[in-house]
Order: structure tokens, then C-alpha cells, then sequence
């Protein structure tokens, strides 16, 4: 069991992303992040999955992907060198003083971005891998979350080509 | 200008629609005023789920799509079971549902269901049509989506306002092409040479059939091969009817109620070749025990069924009658398998099934009757339970297409609307439908629609007052404890006359011909009640989970 990094191309039309869940949920997936947008083709989205599962249980949820009209084509981007980012929105609890000054030397640790200063919290937006945005996260905690979003997990491989095609 | 509802028939004869099977309502009634008029001919049932099965009845018997249509909400919800059936045993149907407005979409309108989400996974493809203007292009792509491929059921779910709705003629490609969707026809030449390469160096050759080899049109090029080598061959339950019930290397069906020798054969082979089949459970008992001495060739258009159930050692994705026609263009006559058919001969001789002759009434010999009077040229349909398996089993297929049965699903019900689809397509010959007691009562107000349009479907009722195939599994596996499987007699002679069909109940052994005689001889139908051994079983028989050659019932080895 290990997380997979599915890309999968869709047409840009009304109940493609059930369709895609749909697949998952049958099968007793979780799926662990979800990520929609339109991409560099008109009229089509791509879908970024996390889901944890076997092998031979993910090649076959892809292959029952593929099968669907409305999706062009589906890669596992685990299997090869890729970047993977995810941005993150957090609100910490940050009362004027020493807790605040730690927040923000924190913050530039990780490259966070300080987006709003209120007068008890502030809220740090941080781009990054999934681990990083988990290590932010676990060093905020001291001083209180009181709200974390994150936008899901995107991906693309490295190099000049292309999420390789399967259909 | 046109409306919706006139360019959805127009569609529709174009794709070379000619019978549809539907049941009226209120969000479909402006297609029913165009069909008022439309040389398309309409069937109306009795319950939608029975024009779901006719379409697919007709798909089956005559390889063309099928189409039924049903008002929004509950007809469609109704409709849902017989969808679910065509996608499991992949059949081409194209089913059309009316739906409430689209400015009352999701407003729990007045018989509103979603149907397109409730479809989705018992459908290859479902639409939600917004407007008059896209009718034309989605049924043209709806049928296209149905009918190549792996085969399956599209629906096209059209709102009100949209049949309503006002629209030009817009020209369609020749063609359709979808970005998304692209079967893959033509097997992968390495693959095919190495298929070949197996083939020419095994010793224990097996051919596994499926429902894949029908669908593709191929039962020719299967039986070629099969002959031109000397490979004996298995067939599924949905596969049965590819290769002649008595040709010399026809071992008849594997798996949960196979024959022994098929079942011993897959046992000992050392290379299965499975055509258009997908290793279902009922097929392979224990999986990690199936084949076991075998190497794998699997040979099928969805590649999404290669390597699901089993490791397969060559995969080849296409269509089977391309496939076997590549295969068939690289192999030369050979008999070098003649001491496995010698052992494959001594199992057909020392483990036949069989059948009681003790001057009870008993089914196998009722559709080994059924059989040898019509020899092959009939349509059968069966329910689903111990009737179905009997037929497939007893039943002598001459002919593809001729055996048709809800394999996959196993849904009670499907045989007598189904046998009434399957008229349509072969009015040529006698469709008979095989039933149970249990099986016939649920899409029984469909005696019904075969009155009123004289439609000749036989129904053999194989009745022993009770639901048998759970009964024998409470026999065997439950201590006998009987519960909520026993049914009442009930006189299905006067159910039949009373919709008047003319119909003939049947209690000992000599009644059986001239019964089958008299439906034969009736030009409408005609209803068969069958009083056989209440507590006959199907045997031979792999219990759940088990082995397939750990068959109880069978002969002593």
C-alpha cells in the first residue's frame, strides 16, 4: 500500500468528477486529495488524485478510468520523477508579543507567506510538498490552528515530456 | 424547425431503429405524440423493467442495438434492473427516459429521479440533454457508444423542455469520433506471435469461450481454430452457442455447474486459452487454484479485464474475430494433441451428466426434449436459478445467438420479457423462454404484451413450488432448514388463460413431447407448466470457494 499520484485528463463537461469519484468509492478507495482545474488543452480539465492503495487494485481503478468517455487519458505520476506541490492556508493564533515574532520567524523558515495580520491570529499561505506543508503544520500546532486548508495535491513529471499517455 | 421529441425519433430511425419497447408517461408524452405517427414500431409492456429486457432480448438474438423508453422517475427507476443486466453481460442498449423540466432539474419535481447519477455505474455512457440542438449528435453517439467496443447500455436522459423544444437539423460527421474513446480492434502482432508461439509448443491445450466471442461475431474463426489444431474447448455460460453443442471437441461449460471433464480439463491444462471470458468467480471457483499447471493467453477488447482476476502471461487487447483471423493466418494444420483428447474423451465417457429415467417428471429431460425437437433452430431464453442452468447444461446450441440468459447480474425475470425482444429480432424460429415457478412470477404481467401483440414466445414453466437454486443451497450448505423458499402451487395454465393464452400443464414424463408439440403447433404463445421433482438438484456442482474440480454430485473418480 503506498499513495499514488493519479493526472488524469478530462473533457471540461458536466459530471466528470463523479463519474471519476464514483470509480474510487465503489471500489472502498479513500481518496486522500483532490485537485481540479483547467489545464493546457481547451475545453478539458485535469483531475490530480492521491489515493493509497495496491498496485495491482490502482492499475485497475485506471483502467476502469480510462474506460470512461469523458476522460482522455490517465497517468500514474508515481511511477517517475515529478514535482508535486500543494498550497496551504493557515490560521494561527498569534496574540502581539513574543508567540507572533516566533510565528513569523517561523513562517520564513518554510517560505510562508504571512497573508493577514488580525489582532489574535494571522494566516500564513505556504506552497510545498505534502510533507512540508505536515511539518509546517505540526510547528503551528503549539500555538493553536484554528483553521487549515489545503488546495490538494498537484503534480506534473519532470523533464520535457508529457503525462504519458495510456489511452 | 423541429421539435426535440421529432429529431429523437428521426435519430433513432436513422441508427436503423425499428421496433422500440416503452411504456408512456407524463415528461415523455411529446415523443409518444411523434410516435403516434412514426412508421417506428412501439411495443408497449407492462412494467418498464420489461422493455429494458426486450431491448436487450433483441440486442442478444440479433447483434443490433436495442431500445426502450420509459417516462421520468419511477419509469426510469424501473428500468434500472434491466440496464444493470445488458452491462454486466455487456449487450447493446440504448435506453431513453424522460425527464422533468430542466428549469425544475434537482428541485424534486414531480416524478423526478436523477437518472443519469443513479446509471452511472451500470451504464458504458449516460447523457443528460440540454437542449433540442444536441439530440441528433448524442443518440448518434449514443448508439455508436453501445455498439462498438466492448458492447454495453447507454442512456439518454431528455427533459421535457428539450423534446419540447424547437431546433434545426444540424449535420452529423459520418464518423463519430470522440476523443475519450478509441477501442482498440486489432491485436498487437508480438503479442499475437507469442500467443502462437504457446499454442504451437503446449501439449495440454485448452480453449476458455466466452460471451466475447459472441458479441464479436467470431464463432466461426473459434471453431476454425479449434479444429484446425485438434483444441478441445470450454465455453462459458454466456459463451454457449460459439461452437456447436456436439462437435467432437466441445467440452461444454466450465465452472460452478460445468461438466466434470471441462472442469478436469481447465485442472490438467498447461495452457488456457481464454477468448472474449473474464475469469467471473462462478467460473473459477478458488481463483489461486484454477489453472493451475497453465500458462495464460487472455484475448479480449477491454483491456480493463486483463489481469483483473488472474495473472495472465500473454494479454492480447482486441476484437476477437480480428484476433483469431491473425492467429488463424500463422498456424498450420496439427494433430500433435492427440493423447490429451484421448484423455479428454476418456473423462467425456466415464463422467457424462446425467439423467434420471425413473418415470418421474424430471427437467433435464424436459429440455433434453425441448431440444431434440427443435434441433438447434430456436431462440432459448431462460430465467436465472436451477431452469437456467439445466438448459445450459442439457440444452443442445447449434447456433450463436440462439442462447440467451442473464448471466453476469442473474436476474430473475429477465427471460420472458427478453424471449419477447428476441422474437423481433428472429421471427424466423420459435423462441422458447425456460422458466421457474419462482423466476416467470416476477415479470409475469407480461403475458399481457404477448397477447396483445401476438407475440408467439413458449414459456416453459420448470415449476417444483419453490425458489430451487437457493433451495439446494439450503439443502446442501444449510441443513435443510427450508426457509422462505417454498412457494405455493399455483395454476399458471389459468393465469394464462385468463390473458388469453392458450397454455397446457404437464405431470408425467409422456406429456412432455406432445406438450412441446401443441406450443410448437399454436401460432401465438403458449405457457407450459411443468410439474417436475420438487426437489431435483443441478448437478455436478463446485460449492462456493471451492476448487473446480472439487465437484460434488459428479461421478467417482
Amino acid at each position: 500500500m503506498k499513495p499514488h499520484t493519479l493526472s488524469i485528463l478530462v473533457e471540461n463537461k458536466a459530471g466528470v468528477l463523479s463519474r471519476v469519484t464514483g470509480l474510487f468509492s465503489r471500489r472502498g478507495f479513500n481518496i486522500e486529495s483532490l485537485a481540479v482545474g483547467t489545464c493546457e488543452e481547451p475545453g478539458m480539465s485535469r483531475i490530480t488524485i492521491v489515493v493509497i492503495g495496491d498496485d495491482a487494485k490502482v492499475e485497475q481503478v485506471m483502467k476502469q478510468l480510462h474506460k470512461l468517455i469523458d476522460i482522455i487519458k490517465v497517468s500514474d505520476l508515481s511511477e517517475n520523477e515529478r514535482v508535486e506541490r500543494e498550497l496551504a492556508l493557515i490560521k494561527v493564533n498569534a496574540e502581539p508579543g513574543t508567540s507572533r515574532a516566533e510565528i513569523m520567524q517561523i513562517a520564513s523558515i518554510f517560505r510562508a507567506l504571512i497573508v493577514d495580520v488580525g489582532s489574535k491570529s494571522v494566516i500564513l499561505e505556504v506552497t510545498g510538498d505534502a510533507e512540508k506543508i505536515d511539518a509546517l503544520e505540526k510547528l503551528l500546532r503549539q500555538y493553536g490552528v484554528k483553521e487549515l486548508v489545503r488546495t490538494g495535491r498537484i503534480g506534473i513529471l519532470r523533464g520535457a515530456k508529457a503525462g504519458k499517455s495510456e489511452k | 424547425m423541429k421539435t426535440g421529441a421529432k429529431i429523437l425519433i428521426e435519430s433513432l430511425q436513422r441508427e436503423g431503429t425499428e421496433i422500440i419497447f416503452g411504456y408512456p408517461g407524463g415528461v415523455v408524452l411529446p415523443i409518444y405524440d411523434e410516435l403516434y405517427d412514426s412508421s417506428l414500431r412501439h411495443i408497449l409492456v407492462r412494467h418498464e423493467q420489461a422493455a429494458a429486457h426486450a431491448a436487450d432480448g433483441y440486442a442478444r438474438a440479433s447483434g443490433r442495438v436495442g431500445v426502450c423508453l420509459a417516462t421520468s422517475g419511477p419509469g426510469a427507476c424501473n428500468l434500472v434492473t434491466g440496464i444493470a443486466t445488458a452491462y454486466m453481460d455487456s449487450a447493446p442498449i440504448v435506453a431513453i427516459t424522460g425527464q422533468v423540466p430542466t428549469n425544475l432539474l434537482g428541485n424534486d419535481a414531480f416524478q423526478e429521479s436523477d437518472i443519469t447519477g443513479i446509471t452511472m455505474p451500470i451504464t458504458k455512457h449516460n447523457y443528460l440533454v440540454k437542449s433540442a440542438a444536441d439530440i441528433s449528435r448524442v443518440v448518434q453517439e449514443a448508439f455508436y457508444i453501445a455498439g462498438t467496443g466492448r458492447q454495453g447500455p447507454v442512456l439518454i436522459d431528455v427533459p421535457k423542455d428539450v423534446s419540447t423544444g424547437l431546433a434545426e437539423d444540424t449535420p452529423l460527421p459520418e464518423k463519430v469520433t470522440l476523443r475519450g474513446y478509441n477501442p482498440t480492434y486489432k491485436g498487437h502482432k508480438r503479442q499475437i506471435d507469442k500467443a502462437v508461439e504457446l499454442i504451437v509448443h503446449a501439449e495440454r491445450p485448452l480453449i476458455y469461450a466466452g460471451g466475447g466471442v459472441i458479441a464479436s461475431n467470431a464463432s466461426a474463426e473459434l471453431v476454425s481454430l479449434a479444429t484446425l489444431l485438434g483444441i478441445p474447448v470450454t465455453t462459458t455460460l454466456m459463451g454457449i452457442g460459439c461452437i456447436p453443442c456436439d462437435h467432437p471437441l466441445n467440452l461444454g461449460m466450465l465452472g460452478m455447474h460445468g461438466t466434470e471433464y471441462a472442469n478436469f480439463a481447465v485442472m490438467e491444462s498447461d495452457l488456457l486459452i481464454a477468448i472474449g471470458a473474464r475469469f467471473d468467480d462462478r467460473v473459477t471457483g478458488k481463483i489461486d487454484t484454477f489453472a493451475p499447471h497453465a500458462k495464460i493467453v487472455h484475448i479480449d477488447i477491454d483491456p480493463a479485464e486483463i489481469g483483473k482476476n488472474k495473472r495472465v502471461d500473454v494479454p492480447i487487447v482486441g476484437d476477437v474475430k480480428a484476433v483469431l483471423q491473425d492467429m488463424l493466418s500463422s498456424l498450420k494444420k496439427n494433430n500433435a494433441y492427440e493423447p490429451w483428447l484421448k484423455k479428454i474423451k476418456h473423462w467425456k465417457q466415464h463422467h457424462p451428466l446425467r439423467v434420471k429415467d425413473d418415470g418421474r417428471l424430471h427437467p433435464q429431460y424436459i429440455v433434453r426434449a425441448l431440444s431434440e425437437l427443435v434441433k438447434g433452430e430456436a431462440v432459448i431464453v431462460s430465467e436465472v436459478g436451477q431452469n437456467q442452468m439445466w438448459t445450459a447444461q442439457h440444452f443442445c446450441f447449434h447456433h450463436p445467438r440462439t442462447w440467451i440468459t442473464s448471466g453476469g447480474l442473474g436476474t430473475m425475470g429477465y427471460g420472458f420479457p427478453a424471449a419477447m425482444g428476441a422474437h423481433f429480432a428472429r421471427p424466423d424460429v420459435p423462441v422458447f423462454d425456460i422458466a421457474g415457478d419462482g423466476s416467470i412470477q416476477m415479470n409475469i404481467q407480461e403475458m399481457s404484451t404477448v397477447a396483445a401483440n401476438k407475440i408467439p414466445v413458449k414459456v416453459a414453466i420448470l415449476n417444483n413450488m419453490y425458489l430451487g437454486m437457493v433451495r439446494q443451497w439450503q439443502e446442501l450448505f444449510f441443513d435443510r432448514r427450508y426457509s422462505y423458499t417454498e412457494l405455493p402451487s399455483v395454476d399458471f395454465v389459468k393465469i394464462a388463460n385468463a390473458y388469453g393464452i392458450d397454455g397446457m400443464r404437464v405431470d408425467s414424463p409422456d406429456d412432455v413431447v406432445p406438450a412441446l408439440k401443441a406450443s410448437l403447433d399454436c401460432d401465438g404463445p403458449f405457457v407450459m407448466d411443468f410439474r417436475i421433482e420438487r426437489e431435483e438438484n443441478v448437478f455436478p456442482m463446485v460449492p462456493a470457494g471451492a476448487a473446480i474440480n472439487e465437484m460434488i454430485g459428479g461421478h467417482p473418480r
